[in-house]
């Protein structure tokens, strides 16, 4: 447990010392923190309070406010799908059903094999293409309920997250 | 432009190009060139704005004009390479139009169709021609010229004047004029002032900011400069939301490779002046994109917007002077400076001038990112670039403005794209996004849609817009799920006045918009919704999903009573 912390922390103050962008701030500290981790700890919130000589109430009312925190680790791969008014006129729904349906989830979250993290988002920037979802942060448009369980399917088991 | 005696191949690869499945077209061109060994010059570009013809491959072959093919496959690589590259001759069931002087007989040519015709390309000038990563492609087009006439043949407020005379508007959603803006700044004391751009572009259905970043980041940070030099400034950020890998890479490279060139940093080529400029991210926050917030956000704290007074250009990021401008204004201030603020103006109609770039989205035909002459009808951009609704069916609705905007109907389509007239007509261009609903959207499970973003991404700090969009939301999901009773459209309608007045930014302010708008054109939806307990349009399901965080406690809601708020 404790080796388990320590090796976290260390991560985390890699992550936020090795920050590239001239500016460092609370925010670009979690963001740091939860690309190298895919999530934030505890530790994180008390490492980027450390790093950034702020209070663990202000790293918390941060990380707290932005929706992209999250604060338990995701599934090996993320799924999202647009909910957007672009992608929603023309058939986000019946994406979003199929895809819960076949993944066995009620809504956004963790299946229970901890395959994968289905999330929903705002825009995914590609309105164009709607609708639109992404498998690990490869954008996929044109979409309908059977290609994107099919592409669900077929990702590929890697050993990096 | 001219890429040697190879081959030149050029593949879209924007958001929206990737989504349409351009990554796999050009690792199949790499790797089907090299089993060849035929030698091509292969670049990643930016977007035409023809996104429904994504994954559009551009191929020019030395002493022909531009060959395009639309809607590629990593099957379709092969032909491309043996019919055309090597053999010569064009595979007509995949060619979709020749662009140059001499067209390619058997194909259209892209300078007679629409959706290329009737743009008039200025902020995007580049976009998908030159290759985002390669600064020189940049300065074989005019690329910093701009900044070379500024920093030797002109004073800062020779800048200033021509913006001024420009009559450009921000194209951030307010039209504020962007000389004026500029000019803010001028006296305020220094030495640190910043220059601040606005890439959060969180409304869903505009991608134009990231657009440009994408296609072209160089405009972008040549109209940054532009602006320090014009206001005394000393630093400038980009302000992008983290995930979007492309456009933040790209904005990366093209500052590094300025540093590289001595276009930023110290002395500028040579010049007295010295100006830096950085990538910030910000974590998913729509209020992030209120100029307060941003800079609330870039100091890494909660996106929430401060009170004004103090003004940015006073007491900005870091209560330094600040001036901010979204990612369309700056990219237009380089052919200002270049061509003079008297050729803008003449550009464009009344009080709106330059051109608008719309980003076409929804039951549309040719969906895209359209740059045209501001002055143009709602209706020529759908139909006659648009191509319509598909599949034979009626236009029902439009959405514009992002989902603080309205939701109008058909009688908008004579509107012309004028800031003013369309403020007239309770209708926002705001920053492009333009949604077409055919026959079959019901406004209602739109308009739910739309009240749930502004909802969840209110950023809770003045109690107006924090409760009243939570009491808007469940209203509007009552009468989606026919459970509405007489009387609620009055409320909402309270609700909302009261956001309007006591709202502390423009968040809270419009939020009622969707409803107020669709309410002024679609009201009768509502009344059979509430009345007949149906939805014409022929919707059952009452399912509705959205982010959990929507309302995190909304289970205790549940089994608690109602919310009830009289306001
Ligand atoms: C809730 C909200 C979100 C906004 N989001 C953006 C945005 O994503 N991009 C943007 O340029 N302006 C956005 N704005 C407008 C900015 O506050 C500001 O007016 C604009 O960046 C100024 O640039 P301009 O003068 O070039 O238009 C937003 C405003 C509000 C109230
Ligand atoms: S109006 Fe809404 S978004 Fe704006 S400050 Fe108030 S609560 Fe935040
Ligand atoms: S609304 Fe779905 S990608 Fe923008």
């Amino acid at each position: 447990m404790t080796v388990a912390t320590e090796e976290l922390r260390e991560r985390v103050r890699q992550a936020i010392t090795n920050q590239k962008r001239p500016t460092v701030t609370v925010l670009s500290s979690l963001l740091a923190a939860q690309d190298a981790l895919g999530y934030i700890p505890d530790e994180a919130i008390d490492e980027v309070a450390a790093y950034t000589e702020a209070s663990i109430n202000e790293v918390w009312g941060v990380a707290s406010f932005y929706k992209n925190f999250r604060f338990a680790p995701a599934g090996e791969h993320t799924v999202e799908i647009c909910w957007g008014p672009s992608c929603h006129l023309v058939g986000a729904t019946a994406i979003i059903e199929r895809t819960l349906e076949h993944v066995g989830l009620e809504e956004e979250g963790e299946t229970d094999d901890g395959r994968l993290t289905v999330r929903f988002n705002t825009c995914l920037g590609a309105c164009a293409q709607a609708p639109v979802i992404s498998i690990d942060h490869l954008l996929r448009g044109r979409m309908t309920p059977e290609r994107a369980v099919t592409l669900i399917d077929n990702i590929p088991d890697n050993d990096s997250h | 432009m001219n890429a040697g005696e190879r081959p030149w191949i050029r593949i879209g690869t924007e958001l929206n190009g990737q989504a349409a499945g351009a990554v796999e077209v050009v690792e199949g061109f790499l790797s089907e060139l090299d089993k060849r060994g035929v030698e091509a010059n292969v670049d990643e570009v930016g977007t035409l704005g023809l996104s429904y013809a994504e994954p559009l491959v551009d191929v020019l072959v030395p002493g022909n004009s531009r060959l395009l093919f639309s809607r590629v496959t990593p099957e379709d690589v092969p032909t491309i390479i043996d019919e055309y590259i090597v053999g010569g001759r064009v595979p007509k069931s995949l060619a979709f139009a020749s662009l140059g002087d001499d067209p390619i007989g058997v194909v259209p040519d892209l300078n007679t169709m629409p959706q290329y015709s009737l743009q008039r390309r200025i902020a995007m000038r580049n976009a998908g021609h030159i290759a985002p990563g390669d600064i020189l492609q940049y300065v074989a087009n005019d690329g910093y010229a701009a900044l070379a006439k500024a920093l030797f043949e002109m004073e800062p407020s020779g800048v200033i004047d021509e913006m001024k005379a420009s009559n450009l508007r921000g194209r951030g959603g307010a039209g504020f004029p962007a000389g004026l803006k500029w000019s803010f700044m001028v006296n305020s004391p220094g030495p640190v002032k910043y220059i601040a751009c606005n890439c959060e572009e969180g409304d869903p259905g505009a991608f134009n900011d990231k657009a440009i970043l994408e296609s072209d980041p160089h405009t972008l940070i040549e109209g940054m400069i532009l602006a320090g030099y014009a206001t005394g400034a000393t630093n400038g950020y980009v302000f992008v939301r983290h995930g979007h890998d492309g456009p933040i890479d790209r904005a990366e490279q093209a500052i590094n490779d300025a540093y590289a060139e001595n276009l930023l940093g110290k002395n500028i080529l040579g010049s007295d002046f010295s100006f830096d400029i950085e990538v910030a991210l910000t974590g998913d926050s729509y209020v992030a994109g209120e100029e307060t917030g941003m800079m609330e956000a870039i100091e890494g704290k909660r996106s929430m917007p401060r009170f004004k007074p103090p003004f940015p250009a006073a007491a900005g990021l870091w209560m330094k002077p600040t001036t901010i401008n979204n990612v369309k204004t700056f990219s237009y201030a380089p052919q200002i400076v270049l061509n003079g603020g008297e050729w803008f103006s003449n550009i464009g109609v009344n009080n709106s001038t330059g051109t608008a770039i719309a980003c076409l989205t929804g039951n549309v035909t040719y969906p895209g990112i359209y740059e045209v002459e501001m002055g143009m009808t709602m209706g020529q951009v759908i139909e006659e670039i648009g191509g319509g609704v598909p599949n034979g069916k009626q236009m029902k609705l439009l959405q514009t403005g992002g989902p603080l905007g309205g939701v109008i109907g058909l009688d908008s389509l004579d509107l012309h794209i004028d800031f003013d007239e369309m403020q007239q007509a309770g209708a926002m261009f705001g920053s492009g996004g333009i949604i077409v609903g055919d026959e079959d959207a019901s406004v209602v499970d739109l308009i739910r849609v739309l009240v749930t973003f502004c909802q969840y991404e209110s950023c809770g700090k003045c109690f107006p817009c924090r409760l009243g969009m939570t009491q808007l939301l469940d209203q509007i999901e009552r009468i989606a799920r026919f459970e509405g009773v007489p009387g609620d459209m009055d409320a909402c309608e309270r609700v909302g006045t009261t956001m309007k007045i006591g709202s502390l930014c423009a968040h809270g302010q419009l939020g009622f918009n969707p409803i107020s708008s669709a309410l002024q054109h679609f009201r009768e939806e509502f009344e059979i919704h509430i009345t007949e307990r149906r939805d014409p349009t022929g919707r059952t399901s009452t399912k509705f999903y959205y982010p959990k965080s929507t309302r995190p406690y909304a289970e205790d809601f549940a089994q608690a009573q109602p919310l009830k708020v009289n306001i």
